[in-house]
């Protein structure tokens, strides 16, 4: 009906209907009121042109109660899509429990994902329908932006820390992922494809793809060949913490107070050792920043959280 | 122009380069603004339409990338620090603001000097960065990408919006000591014109916000040049630390951009419909809590960096907030046309379509401010166009109707009403072809500062390629009537609008000192509503010997 031509985005995931009831409201509202101020300013304009014979008795240049009726009336407005907004904004904090964990690395000027199972893509991202999935997102050198507009979400992937951004996809097919902050030279390069498959199909995919090594595996790897076991191993508890169930648990620190080992704590410790010291611990260990990548932290940072009991998927404590 | 006829006037105390150019008249100093801004103007517009031109097509193939990101970097750049902040202000407002107040020139006549060559001097940085290659940054500069990875000439332009900051805040104190300590007598705060009380707004914005962009500039030359981690995280740096600084001067400055637009047009709506101002008090009240709540709502530029989801729902909340006042503005605005005596020329019909596109700007406002929607909308063409509703549809159209209301007073000479009125219908209707399509764009997910594009979205980017060619047109006529004005124009009377405002009771052109003699404000502004004056000149103020 629209020969190509783009008038309203496709809605393929759980929250798109939902922004898209909210853009509506919005839409109705200002289209109602910037065509009634257009027809009142038109109207007057013709009604009280020059040398018309239009009543002018009457007139008055100030009101109090109208003054304070559009006062309360666009508070009163405001107010509602300030609810509405803030309502479904917050959930974006909440991915459901037992979402599948992607983890996605902007780099100028690529997307590099990785599959639970360990499957790598560029500039592909290959989901199921109907399953929650959580992207944790990185940046290797500039702050980009994971950008899906069928899906309505968007998220910074922010150099120095982790991101998240999950959703549910509603309807197999393909969709336009873009980096939508400005990132450099091939900024508008910077995207490809998400394909939204029927469960089934998905486990075909990811089969075909081969097993590929998890990224907590790849990380544990990392983790003996950068020397961290020697320390923090299962045999060496003397000089150094054991990590087993570290990730979400609080830990106390030498300066009496207590931190959650969240992402950022973790990453911090990796890159700053000396800046948040476990309580009973000497501040003996290096620091690794520089030693190693973002895709590295990416893969430490998975096998830490697979240390824990229970994994608590995108769930930021 | 250096005929007899400019005799006693102000344009004809000496014609010389040094007559201009050590000049301490505010007129003659918004002189030296105004040529210096129309040049930005042109050249930042010249920018926008290569853009354009290279965007009708889904394919890169006029620039190469990098000269995209240049082209639109510094269009950004030159539009918003070196047109959009000083232009009213600094032009219109330099002129205006003694004559409006009654007094004979600015508090700091040499500060007003030196603020220009200041901006002159911060400019030619720009400029230098503009010929020696470009800068490739964004006008946003955000970080890491401006201090690590940019190839451009990031430190020179960086250095020069810097300097141009010094010029900004020479401006506002100039105009903040003026209104507080030259006004003339009876002109009581709630006497001034609002065009008054937004300069005023406008000048606490600069003076307050200005210093801390002229802070992360800094930071980002001492990151850039000399390796000190501030924005960097590999050395220890924040980069949405940036973000916060940036904001937290660029938030409100887009408030010093559009407050003085407002003004202007709270002078013209009120002239050509024979009405006082409606609501006048409401509508200095929200000039000024414009500007306050303008410094509460950087972080709304900021819900989908990784901030905090609390500090984002306190932003919204916030910036919800300060749509208020102005919504307060647009149905004073709108009332005020009711049982006028309404008439149409040029700086009118600029200060209906104003209110039309500022509206529609504004209304716009409320989907980027509500959380959910701003996560698909921001970062896309949806922000280019309330921006550009609100900066050029807005701003710019303001100071279009601002300069044909006020280029009598200040030539001496009028202009062809035709021309005038074609010029502001060309730019209306080019200006809603070029934004307009700018909407659907972001609605249906393309991102800004991107050089291709998928193909679906070509017919939007055509649509809004050609009305950039038309709105070029109709900012092009005004450069040749108003200059034929000038040599060929008819003798401007003092008043030709019948307007009540001071600056209309002395000569067109004024006198070097503005009045002969001092004049006492006996009235309200804008009493176009006292019996028997509607149609006729007249003149609300009794001139009483000074001194």
């Amino acid at each position: 009906m629209s020969f190509g031509v783009p008038f309203v985005p496709q809605e393929a995931s759980s929250q798109a209907g939902q922004v898209d009831a909210l853009f509506y409201a919005l839409l109705a509202f200002s289209v109602a009121l910037g065509l009634a101020l257009t027809g009142l300013v038109v109207g007057y304009a013709v009604k009280y042109r020059i040398g018309s014979k239009a009543d002018r008795t009457g007139k008055r240049s100030r009101s109090l109660p109208l003054e304070i009726g559009w006062t309360m009336a666009t508070l009163i407005v405001a107010f509602i899509f300030f609810g509405w907004g803030a309502t479904l904004f917050v959930r974006r904090d909440h991915p459901p429990a037992d979402a599948l964990e992607i983890t996605g690395l902007g780099k100028q000027w690529m997307w590099e994902f990785r599959q639970p199972g360990g499957q790598r893509e560029i500039n592909e991202l290959h989901v199921p329908v109907g399953k929650a999935v959580v992207v944790s997102l990185a940046a290797q050198d500039v702050i980009h932006s994971f950008y899906v507009p069928a899906f309505r979400i968007k998220q910074d992937a922010v150099p120095g820390r982790t991101t998240h951004i999950w959703f549910i996809a509603t309807e197999p097919g393909s969709y336009h992922l873009f980096c939508a902050q400005y990132c450099g030279t091939q900024h508008s390069e910077m995207g490809g494809w998400v394909t939204v498959m029927a469960p089934e199909q998905y486990a075909a995919w990811l089969n075909s793809q081969g097993e590929g090594e998890t990224l907590a595996a790849s990380g544990e790897k990392l983790f003996r060949a950068l020397g961290c076991s020697g320390c923090h191993g299962a045999n060496s508890k003397v000089r150094a913490p054991s990590l087993d169930g570290i990730f979400g648990r609080p830990v106390p620190l030498d300066n009496q107070q207590t931190v959650i080992a969240d992402d950022r704590y973790l990453r911090d410790s990796i890159l700053n050792p000396k800046k948040e010291i476990a309580a009973g611990y000497q501040p003996v260990m290096p620091s690794f920043d520089g030693l190693i990548d973002e895709g590295e932290m990416q893969m430490l940072l998975a096998y830490l959280k697979s240390l824990s009991p229970q994994p608590t998927a995108g769930a930021r404590p | 122009m250096t005929n007899a006829a400019m005799q006693g006037t102000y344009l004809g105390e000496g014609s010389g380069p040094r007559a201009w150019l050590l000049t301490t008249d505010h007129k003659r100093v918004a002189w030296l603004y105004l040529i210096s801004l129309t040049g930005f103007f042109f050249l930042g517009g010249a920018m926008a339409v290569l853009m354009r031109i290279e965007l009708a097509t889904p394919a890169g193939d006029l620039v190469s990338d990098d000269g995209y990101n240049r082209l639109f970097s510094l269009h950004g750049i030159i539009m918003v620090w070196f047109f959009l902040v000083p232009s009213i202000p600094a032009t219109l407002g330099n002129f205006l603001l003694p004559l409006m107040i009654g007094a004979r020139d600015l508090a700091f006549p040499r500060l007003n000097l030196a603020s220009w060559y200041v901006f002159i001097f911060g400019s030619l940085f720009a400029l230098f960065s503009v010929v020696a290659g470009g800068v490739d940054t964004g006008w946003t500069f955000y970080t890491p990408l401006s201090t690590l990875y940019a190839n451009g000439w990031v430190s020179t332009a960086a250095f020069g919006v810097f300097i141009v900051g010094f010029s900004t805040i020479m401006t506002g104190i100039n105009f903040i000591v003026t209104v507080h300590t030259l006004r003339a007598p009876g002109l009581t705060w709630f006497r001034l014109p609002i065009f008054v009380w937004t300069l005023y707004a406008t000048s606490l914005v600069m003076v307050l916000a200005t210093p801390v962009l002229a802070a992360s500039l800094i930071l980002i030359v001492l990151e850039r040049v000399f390796g000190i981690g501030i924005f960097n995280p590999d050395l220890g740096g924040a980069p949405l630390l940036f973000q916060h600084l940036f904001w937290f001067y660029s938030h409100p400055a887009v408030y010093i951009m559009i407050l003085p637009g407002m003004g202007v047009v709270s002078e013209v709506l009120p002239c050509f419909s024979r009405r006082p101002l409606f609501g006048y008090k409401a509508v200095a009240i929200s000039s000024m809590a414009i500007a306050v709540f303008g410094f509460l709502v950087w972080g709304h530029h900021m819900f989908v960096s990784g901030q905090s989801a609390y500090a984002g729902v306190v932003f919204s909340f916030l910036s919800f907030c300060v749509a208020i006042p102005s919504a307060i503005k647009v149905f004073n605005w709108s009332l005020t046309l009711r049982k006028g005596e309404i008439s149409f020329e040029t700086p009118m019909l600029y200060a209906l379509f104003f209110l039309a596109l500022f509206t529609f700007g504004g209304l716009a406002g409320l989907f980027l401010a509500a959380l959910a929607v701003d996560v698909h909308l921001h970062d896309t063409y949806f922000v280019i166009a309330h921006f550009h509703y609100i900066m050029v549809g807005g701003m710019v159209t303001a100071y279009m109707a601002g300069l044909h209301f006020w280029w009598p007073k200040m030539t001496g000479r009028m202009y062809s009403e035709t021309a005038g009125r074609i010029a502001a219908t060309v730019t209306f209707v080019g200006f809603n072809l070029t934004f307009f399509p700018q909407y659907m764009l972001g609605f249906n997910g393309m991102p800004r500062r991107y050089h291709t594009y998928p193909p679906e979205f070509q017919f939007w980017h055509v649509l809004s390629s050609a009305g950039a060619v038309v709105l070029a047109v109709g900012y092009l006529m005004p450069l040749f009537y108003l200059g034929l004005s000038l040599f060929r124009g008819a003798r401007a009377p003092d008043n030709p609008w019948h307007a009540t405002g001071l600056e209309w009771q002395t000569s067109s052109p004024p006198p070097p000192h503005n009045f002969k003699t001092m004049p006492v404000v006996t009235r309200p502004a804008y009493a176009y509503d006292m019996k028997g004056l509607e149609h006729e000149r007249f003149s609300p103020y009794r001139e009483e010997a000074a001194e």
